[in-house]
């Protein structure tokens, strides 16, 4: 591990299969040579952590698929025998469970570095898109995996989410039966949604790839947000550079993601889903995980329901138009002045939604949740393009060893 | 692919037109008549996510209403959700009467709504996401106008189970349903 010169070793078996399948050239390539930007800060670890919690999750998945059966009468029992009686299967199932969590809160993070960086602007407008259909393929993963349980949130949350599609004027309520295969979420619906929630995450493994793909076409940003190929001297090897600062990253994060396994499994989640779902009897309270509350506030702040479905999905496309709605040539906010104050009051008004969301939707958390809900929209309909226009953005250095050398720091 | 047809048929037939045509024409007919075979083959795989035949033979119950007294709500289930029976009061009935029709967000009026007018019978869910409105329990919330109310975004229905307040937007649906006998309701 102490190779200075980033050559792969020679071995005779290596270079027999290298020549017939390249698959050493190209992991050398891309994981040890790749040309990385050297400013990187630790913003930038976010991406390699997603693609290891999804691995977690894949793999921690598919054993406690061995154990759980998809029927509504066994499904619960199933996932308490696997909680009880199967070996380590608590220890299966929470990091299953939190690890959803983890997910997003990484992937939430590294969105809002992408957001702060300006990684979606040009070349990068495809790797953001990319990204974004990444989001909503783990939405709905996570949405048909709680379902699975069959608890009562995981039964009123699968009805409230598919009746979302019977907003859909004169087709919405074929397409909302199709969905459940009867007449209400029902057993044929729990087996469908197994069958979804086993596929959809190789779906992602195969987004991601493309992801990859694209961010190794223009490389990384960076958060000078500057082009780095004009000067050799800006970029360095990815190995053995970024995978030590990746698995350091890792290191932490893992402290993180066990102290919740090991000491609070639950604290993400709702008691009321360890009642076995009844189909009867609608819980008092229906809240979605916290990861989709700020989207459920904005559904819950419209009131008429087409246009609150409208307003909910709407909310996730148009970071898809992101790229030309900020028409700034300048990436980072470090040298956007005004852009930065907006991109800290939008983090703020995704948290006040996301509040709003976990709260009973009368009185004062409704107004707040409309207002949040608006000022949303205007961060990107009207705020951003504005911006974008008339700021008058910092002197960019020429190349990130420049600014070191002239300091003039704000 | 028209194009690539192009680039062959030029170089088969250098300065020809007429060949042109007849190739584009040719894998135009057969690209649509693919496509076409394609999304014919597709359908099965979507109609089987739809209800299947033994989900679509559980579709009748039958209630015995004579233990249902008088300002008495009682929940059936039919077709795997609940189904409201609301033997209702002459109150509930005059107010659900007096209502001006054109005021209302789905109007309908309640004679509409109920064969029998002292037997309201309703499916029980939301029309706005599905959730199961209180007010069959003593002691639930009805909402403003006396009938049921929906926790779970605020929807308030009247004692016809019509929609006054909130964010659904159509009335409790009435299922199909007859009187057996005066005392038996078959509902589906
Ligand atoms: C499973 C989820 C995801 C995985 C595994 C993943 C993986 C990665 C990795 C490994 C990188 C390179 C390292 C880095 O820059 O942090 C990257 C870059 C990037 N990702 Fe993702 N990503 C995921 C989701 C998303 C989402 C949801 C978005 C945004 C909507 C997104 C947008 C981007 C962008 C814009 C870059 C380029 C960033 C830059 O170089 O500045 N990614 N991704
Ligand atoms: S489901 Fe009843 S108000 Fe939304």
């Amino acid at each position: 591990m102490s190779t200075t010169s980033n050559a792969p070793k020679k071995n005779g078996i290596v270079e027999w299969i290298d020549y017939r399948l390249p698959i050493f050239t190209f992991m050398n390539h891309e994981l040890r040579e790749y040309p990385t930007p050297k400013n990187l800060n630790y913003w930038w670890n976010f991406g390699s952590l997603a693609g290891i919690v999804l691995v977690v999750m894949i793999l921690s998945g598919i054993f406690l698929a061995m154990n759980y059966t998809a029927h509504v009468d066994y499904a619960f029992v199933s996932v308490e025998r696997i909680m009880r009686d199967v070996n380590y299967g608590w220890l299966l199932r929470y990091i299953h469970m939190n690890g959803a969590s983890m997910f997003f809160l990484v992937v939430y993070i590294h969105i809002f570095r992408g957001l702060y960086y300006g990684s979606y602007k040009p070349p990068r407008e495809i790797l953001w898109w990319l990204g974004l259909v990444i989001l909503i393929l783990m939405m709905a993963t996570a949405f048909l995996g709680y379902v699975l349980p069959w608890g009562q949130m995981s039964f009123w949350g699968a009805t409230v989410i598919t009746n979302l599609f019977s907003a859909i004027p004169l087709v919405g309520e074929p397409i909302v039966t199709w969905l459940w295969g009867g007449f209400s979420v029902d057993n044929p619906t729990l087996n469908r949604f197994f069958s979804l929630h086993y596929l959809l995450p190789f779906v992602i493994v195969g987004v991601v790839m493309l992801h990859l793909v694209a961010l190794h076409t223009h490389g990384s940003n960076n958060p000078l947000g500057i082009d780095t190929k004009k000067n050799p001297k800006d970029s360095i090897p990815f190995h053995p550079y970024y995978t030590v600062k990746d698995m350091f990253g890792l290191g932490v994060f893992l402290v993180i993601y066990a102290g919740f396994v090991f000491f609070a499994p639950n604290f993400f989640g709702e008691p009321v889903n360890y009642v076995p779902a009844n189909p009867l009897q609608t819980p008092s309270e229906i809240v979605p995980e916290w990861y989709l509350l700020p989207f459920y506030a904005i559904l819950r702040s419209v009131p008429d329901k087409l246009a609150g479905v409208i307003a909910m999905f709407g909310a996730i496309f148009i970071l898809f138009l992101l790229p030309w709605l900020d028409s700034s040539k300048v990436r980072s906010a470090t040298f956007r002045p005004i852009y930065k104050q907006l991109f800290w009051i939008f983090l703020a008004d995704c948290l006040v939604l996301g509040w709003c969301g976990a709260q009973h939707p009368e009185g004062a958390p409704l107004l707040i949740g409309r207002l949040a809900t608006a000022y949303y929209f205007l961060h990107f309909i009207v705020l951003l393009p504005l911006v974008s226009k008339f700021e008058k953005p910092r002197p960019l250095p020429e190349s990130i060893s420049t600014p070191v050398l002239k300091t003039e720091k704000a | 692919m028209s194009e690539s047809a192009h680039a062959s048929a030029t170089h088969g037939h250098p300065g020809h037109g007429e060949g042109e045509t007849r190739r584009d024409f040719l894998a135009l007919a057969a690209t649509a008549f693919a496509g076409a075979g394609a999304a014919c083959a597709l359908w099965p795989f979507i109609d089987s996510m739809n209800p299947a035949a033994d989900t679509l033979a559980l579709s009748t119950t039958d209630v015995d209403i004579s233990p249902i007294a008088e300002g008495m709500r009682v929940t059936v289930k039919w077709r795997g959700r609940p189904v409201f029976i609301d033997h209702r009061t002459k109150k509930q009935i005059d107010e659900a009467r007096a209502v001006n029709i054109s005021e209302l967000r789905d109007p309908a009026k309640d004679e509409d709504r109920a064969q029998k007018a002292e037997w309201l019978v309703m499916v029980g869910v939301c029309t706005h996401l599905g959730c199961i409105p209180l007010g069959q329990k003593q002691g639930d919330p009805t909402g403003d106008f006396g009938g049921w109310f929906c926790p779970c975004h605020g929807s308030h229905y009247d004692t016809s189970g019509r929609i006054r307040k909130g964010p659904a937007p159509l009335n409790l649906p009435v299922p199909p349903y007859k009187f057996l006998t005066d005392t038996s309701v078959s509902i589906g």
